[in-house]
């Protein structure tokens, strides 16, 4: 049977975040991520190695079960609205929330409001959650110029300090989500490496800043 | 469409072609063989049926999971079947009206709308076992010990099942007196194992009884046989019904132990199975390198009742194509024989013999192309002495 560990870590601030985090469980890769254009990370644990993608893809490398761990955001968790994970630790970091914006003066049309987002699922539930028909225009960047250039009424995005928003004269309305980085573990692997997986979930929930 | 194109798939849909084929219908014989031969009589309920029978007592998830046409005949709704067991339900309820137990099996095509992962299949060849009629632990035991040998005699190794009970979840679950949407949210989190997750919107509803202090303990709980007894720890508090559960578990486990040597049974009582119509013990088997479950089964009982009768059913089912691509096969056709175009007399009765004789003869078309050998013969018909005769090439 195959001992190996592979753990996913999305790029950019979660990683930054993620790598003091798995250092005091005493996991280090071998090279520095942030320098390396590498992809895949040895660390000092032979069995144990590291890959660096894209947020969004994490869940899908765990759900296919090519990498056994994940750590990816909220975020991308509720726009993927699987079942088909397990996700045991929210890890306290990369913390931002998700939110909707828009122009302090906005006047509504009259007509539908529209929404630019790349979170599409989660924004179109959270509209109906409220009772409110919306148009989503998926984008995926860049939201904040949508309601400037009136492409759209609102944005719903993750929203950290608030600086980029107010750059762009946008003022933020509602808080949909708190978001911050979860551990995700495919199930197949929770089963089969159970003897490798579960003493390091517990080593993990362990160290989180509670 | 460009026709360049106009070979191409819908997504997920996959044909299979020689020489697997023939090796997967080799293996499917072998799977509803040993069926039969633990007394389970095959049924073909049909591809397609009014969308009322086959969802009838089966939850959301399997409604999401089946494509719908409309029927040109009458304008009612029918799908294609997602799932096979209610329609097996609804033939034992209806059809058979046996008073005894019934023990029934099937294999065919089924369509999910969506892919269980990725780049995973929507067209499944889905074959099983259910046995109706009998509400005892034995039932349980004969379909899990069922489902243990049809993964062996599909050549799996490093089998991982792992068992659990909708009747310990439930009884923790409706004391809590939730919401439809809050129960909705409580299963959610338990399917993804969140405990962090769970414990944060307990906090939030102010929900604080033992019966939500066992939930949390019990969401990761998981090993072998000897993990129960910390699991009946757990439960002491939230009443004897529960923990009657437990005991079932390990009975269960035991009496598949005696059908099945070594049998890999694991217990996670939070599991909460496939489709919810599952109602009593739940299992699912996972093997090295499978992310997703490869078979699953449980007891769920009173499905039939939509049709007339309330029995007690427990079953399992599994893709029969998945269990092929698990493991390898070194697949060798076997050589045939090449016969002649000829009008001599007695050669049709000649060919006739050999093929009942197990032999696989291929007849010469006028004009074609390709040698004997690339047609897998090693052997021809010949002539000699006015009489018909088989020789090497």
């Amino acid at each position: 049977m195959n001992d190996e560990i592979t753990i996913a870590v999305s790029k950019g601030r979660i990683l930054e975040e993620a790598l003091p985090l798995l250092e005091r469980v005493d996991v280090r890769p071998l090279e520095n991520p942030g320098t390396s254009r590498k992809l895949i990370f040895q660390t000092n644990h032979p069995g144990m190695k590291l890959i660096i993608i894209r947020a969004v893809d994490v869940p899908t490398y765990v759900l296919n079960g090519c990498a056994d761990l994940g750590i990816a955001g909220k975020d991308v968790l509720m726009e993927y609205e699987s079942d088909n994970l397990y996700e045991p630790l929210d890890l306290k970091i990369a913390s931002c929330r998700l939110m909707s914006a828009g122009r302090k003066d906005t006047a509504g049309t009259g007509g539908r409001l529209r929404v630019a987002t790349k979170y599409v699922t989660t924004t179109r539930n959270y509209f109906a959650e409220k009772g409110q028909q919306v148009e989503i225009i998926k984008l995926y960047g860049s939201m904040e110029l949508a309601p400037a250039l009136g492409l759209s009424d609102q944005i719903v995005d993750l929203v950290n300090t608030g600086n980029t928003l107010r750059a762009n004269g946008l003022i933020p309305f509602e808080n949909i989500a708190e978001i911050s980085s979860r551990l995700i573990v495919n199930k197949a692997a929770m089963k089969m490496k159970q003897d490798i997986i579960k003493p390091f979930i517990k080593k993990l929930s362990e160290v989180i800043d509670r | 469409m460009v026709i360049k194109n106009k070979w191409l798939l819908p997504e997920g849909i996959e044909e299979v072609l020689p020489p697997h084929a023939a090796e997967l219908e080799v293996l499917c014989r072998r799977i509803t063989d040993q069926f039969s031969a633990w007394g389970y009589e095959l049924v073909m309920p049909p591809l397609i049926e009014y969308l009322d029978s086959l969802l009838t007592g089966t939850g959301e998830d399997l409604d999401i999971q089946t494509f719908k046409v409309t029927d040109q005949l009458n304008g009612k709704l029918m799908g294609i079947r997602a799932d096979t067991t209610p329609q097996v339900a609804r033939v034992e309820a209806h059809n058979l009206k046996r008073s005894g137990p019934s023990r029934l099996c099937y294999i065919g095509t089924v369509l999910h709308t969506t892919p269980g992962e990725p780049g995973g299949t929507r067209s499944l060849l889905q074959t099983g076992a259910e046995l109706y009629g009998h509400p005892g632990l034995e039932s349980d035991a004969e379909i899990l010990s069922l489902m243990l040998k049809t993964l062996q005699l599909a050549g799996l190794r490093d089998i991982h099942v792992d068992i659990g009970h909708l009747g310990i979840m439930q009884g923790l679950i409706e004391p809590l007196k939730l919401a439809p949407e809050q129960k909705n949210r409580v299963f959610h989190c338990l399917q993804r194992k969140a405990i962090d997750e769970l414990s944060k919107i307990l906090v939030e509803w102010s929900i604080d009884s033992d019966h939500a202090r066992a939930l949390l303990k019990l969401i990761d709980m998981e090993g072998d046989v000897t993990i129960l007894d910390e699991i009946r720890t757990i439960l002491k508090p939230c009443g004897d019904q529960v923990c009657k559960y437990v005991d079932d578990l390990q009975k269960i486990a035991e009496l598949t132990g005696r059908q099945v040597r070594n049998a890999p049974l694991y217990f996670d009582v939070t599991e909460l199975g496939s489709y919810h119509y599952h109602t009593g013990m739940t299992f699912v088997a996972y093997v090295p390198g499978e992310s997703q479950g490869i078979a699953f089964g449980g007891r769920y009982d009173g499905i039939g009742q939509a049709f007339g009768r309330s029995r007690p059913a427990t079953g399992f089912s599994t893709d029969a194509k998945k269990l092929f691509q698990l493991t390898p096969h070194s697949y060798k056709r076997k050589k045939g024989i090449y016969a002649p175009n000829s009008e001599v007399p007695g050669l049709y009765d000649f060919i006739e013999r050999l093929r009942r004789q197990g032999e696989i003869v291929i007849c010469d078309l006028p004009g074609q192309s390709g040698s004997p050998g690339d047609l897998e013969c090693d052997r021809e018909i010949t002539l000699k002495r006015g009489k018909w005769q088989v020789r090497e090439i």
